[in-house]
């Protein structure tokens, strides 16, 4: 029995951590090329949610037609946000650029609050509520946890292969190891950067969708918390890296399930963030980030 | 060459120093004379504290050159300390101002020691890893307040951790009531208090930038690597601007907390980190004044001006963040700017030529 419930809670936390790795892949792309903290990625989360929540409550739609309107909704507003927000900031200092992701965080948060109010949705059961029975049924994997874990490894093979194989991608590299020297060779940076931003927000309405799956309560203030989880899973496996942002998230998730299901409830919160703080004591650039020597 | 550059930094600190003194006297009068409204008058505290906490923060990231995205939790061990401190000696003290001195010392002391034991494991990492690690420690400590109980009765303050029961005895009286903090708070900050504390921390700030730790603290912002190897101590100058940070933002929590009916670990959240951040760039990095005026105009906006459009107000407050940021840092609105006003060219490039 208890072995049991030992695999439940890590099927749970691989579930939840799947949610962060995916919103962390967004991060850590964002990151890697345009150096930039997007506060917004939470709230890119929420809207996704909020869109997929009422093409399935309101239009009666089927969940695959409200998660590709969410993807679809995200992307042209993380495009929007980018356009409009960050590329006017190029060339200015990043703590001007991270205010001006606080500022769109909060505009998000608060149009959000004003279309939708701030009661909480019961967000619909898209994947059903049935599950894989196990052990002889005395072991059940909800198919919406299979969904998660399965969709966050597809995501995640995806964007390895897409970064190393596709031009787009070995563009997006170039452009987060040196965007001077991309430019030189042809590569059209501002495109790329745009790209990336499309790509993460896609991502975001994913994780949003997945999110509330499990976790059904939707308010404006939904992605704020995971936002910031995530942000912390991708510093955790090392900023930049998308195996680290996947391996960080993972991690992330299954010590927050752990430790509020064999330690405290109401400290798991604090003992996610002391294992981040220890892990970057010992490995200063996270788990997988590359060690880079100064130069002087 | 170098007497005329420290005497305009001194010139323009003096006028600092003024712009707040005639500030202050300005609003006294006008509240003394009823001219203000109470709604106003109940922000002049709450101002004053936010601005001690910018000029707090601005000594972390402008001076230091450090991010920190948790400066809110000093806000909070100050907050939290303090108002147990002028709660638990309610009896032997009986004078309120001296109450509200102690609160606000030990709340300081208290936010510096925490400023301390984060200090040391959090200025060994650089950048952005330095960043999210204070926005871990901003989370922990809220969560720790969240789920301490501390109590008074005859035999003296107990202490609890996430269990509620401890062990009062008769005519005990609960303080820090875990998830709803502290309520029914005696106001006892007032606003000479507030002006006080922030010509302190201008004092303070303005004497160590321009003592020889200051220039070492600013050396390490500029250029790390250089500043080593004329010898100066990392660890020590960067620890040292980092506990004086904390200090102020925890006088500013123990202000704070005894400027309200009841305090909650959630007052102190990211968020208010972050509001917090936004004074200080606004107002410009390293810029004592632009923090004080970016943090009294946009905590006095949402709350007044911004009032009469009631539900927009927050989304105006998003607008006019993103709007401003927009404006001050691109390329083609510095040029009209500069055209429009030729001596901040001139000052610009006698900026570059001192670098």
């Amino acid at each position: 029995m208890v072995f049991l419930s030992f695999i439940n809670n890590l099927i749970n936390g691989v579930s939840l951590g799947s949610v962060y790795a995916i919103i962390a892949l967004g991060y850590t792309m964002v990151y890697g090329i345009a150096k930039m903290l997007n506060f917004a990625h939470g709230d890119i989360i929420m809207v996704g949610a909020y869109v997929c929540f009422f093409m399935v409550s309101s239009f009666g739609l089927n969940p695959v037609f409200g998660i590709l309107s969410a993807i679809l909704v995200c992307t042209v507003l993380g495009i929007l946000i980018e356009q409009l927000a960050y590329k006017p900031l190029r060339q200015a200092n990043s703590l001007a650029v991270l205010i001006t992701a606080i500022g769109v965080s909060y505009f998000l948060q608060n149009a959000a609050q004003l279309m939708w109010t701030s009661n909480p949705r019961i967000f619909p059961a898209i994947f059903g509520n049935g599950g894989l029975q196990l052990a002889g049924g005395q072991l059940m994997v909800p198919y919406k946890t299979l969904v998660t874990i399965g969709v966050c490894v597809i995501i995640m093979v995806g964007l390895i292969l897409f970064t190393g194989k596709t031009r787009t991608g070995k563009a997006m590299r170039a452009c987060s190891e040196d965007k001077e020297a991309a430019q030189l060779m042809g590569i059209n940076v501002n495109r790329t950067i745009s790209i990336t931003f499309a790509i993460g927000s896609a991502l975001a309405a994913v994780a949003g969708v997945l999110l509330c799956a499990s976790y059904p309560k939707l308010i404006p203030t939904t992605g704020s918390m995971p936002g910031i989880k995530a942000f912390t899973a991708a510093v955790f496996g090392g900023i930049g890296s998308i195996p680290g942002a996947f391996l960080g998230g993972i991690l992330l998730g299954v010590i927050e399930i752990f430790s509020s299901a064999y330690l405290s409830t109401e400290l798991a919160n604090a003992i996610v963030f002391l294992v981040l703080i220890v892990v970057l004591l010992v490995k200063p650039t996270g788990l997988l980030g590359k060690r880079t020597s100064e130069k002087v | 060459m170098k007497r005329l550059i420290m005497r305009g930094e001194t010139r323009k600190n003096f006028i600092t120093y003024g712009i707040v003194i005639i500030a202050y006297v300005l609003l006294l009068v006008l509240s003394s004379t009823g001219m203000m409204s109470s709604a106003l008058q109940g922000l002049l505290v709450p101002t004053c504290t936010y601005i001690i906490a910018a000029l707090s923060l601005n000594l972390t990231v402008g001076v230091l050159g450090e991010l920190s995205l948790g400066h809110a939790g000093f806000m909070s061990v100050g907050a939290f300390s303090g108002v147990t401190v002028s709660m638990a000696l309610a009896d032997v003290v009986p004078a309120p101002w001296a109450r509200m001195v102690l609160a606000i010392v030990v709340g300081a002391v208290l936010a510096a020691a925490a400023g301390f034991v984060v200090g040391i494991p959090v200025l060994r990492l650089r950048g952005d890893y330095l960043a999210i690690v204070t926005l871990a420690f901003g989370e922990i400590i809220k969560t720790v307040v969240t789920n301490l109980y501390v109590g008074k009765d005859s035999s003296g303050l107990r202490l609890g951790f996430l269990d509620p029961n401890i062990g009062l005895g008769q005519g005990g009286m609960m303080i820090v009531n875990g998830p709803n903090g502290i309520s029914g708070i005696k106001k006892l900050s007032t606003f000479t208090a507030g002006f006080l504390v922030i010509m302190l921390c201008l004092i303070i700030i303005f004497n160590m930038v321009n003592s020889r730790s200051g220039r070492a603290i600013m050396a390490l912002r500029d250029n790390r690597i250089a500043a080593e190897s004329v010898g100066i101590n990392v660890t020590k100058y960067k620890l040292m601007a980092f506990v004086v940070s904390a200090a102020m933002a925890g006088a500013a929590g123990a202000l704070y907390g005894l400027s309200q009916n009841t305090v909650t670990a959630n007052k102190f959240d990211f968020n208010t980190s972050i509001l917090i951040l936004v004074f200080v760039v606004l107002g410009g990095l390293g810029n004592m004044r632009g923090s004080i005026i970016a943090a009294t105009v946009l905590y006095i906006l949402p709350e007044t001006w911004l009032r009469q459009f009631s539900d927009y107000r927050m989304l105006l407050y998003a607008v006019v963040l993103i709007v401003t940021m927009l404006v001050t840092n691109t390329n083609k609105v510095r040029s009209v700017i500069d055209r429009l006003l030729p001596h901040k060219i001139k000052a610009r490039e006698e900026e570059k030529e001192h670098v």
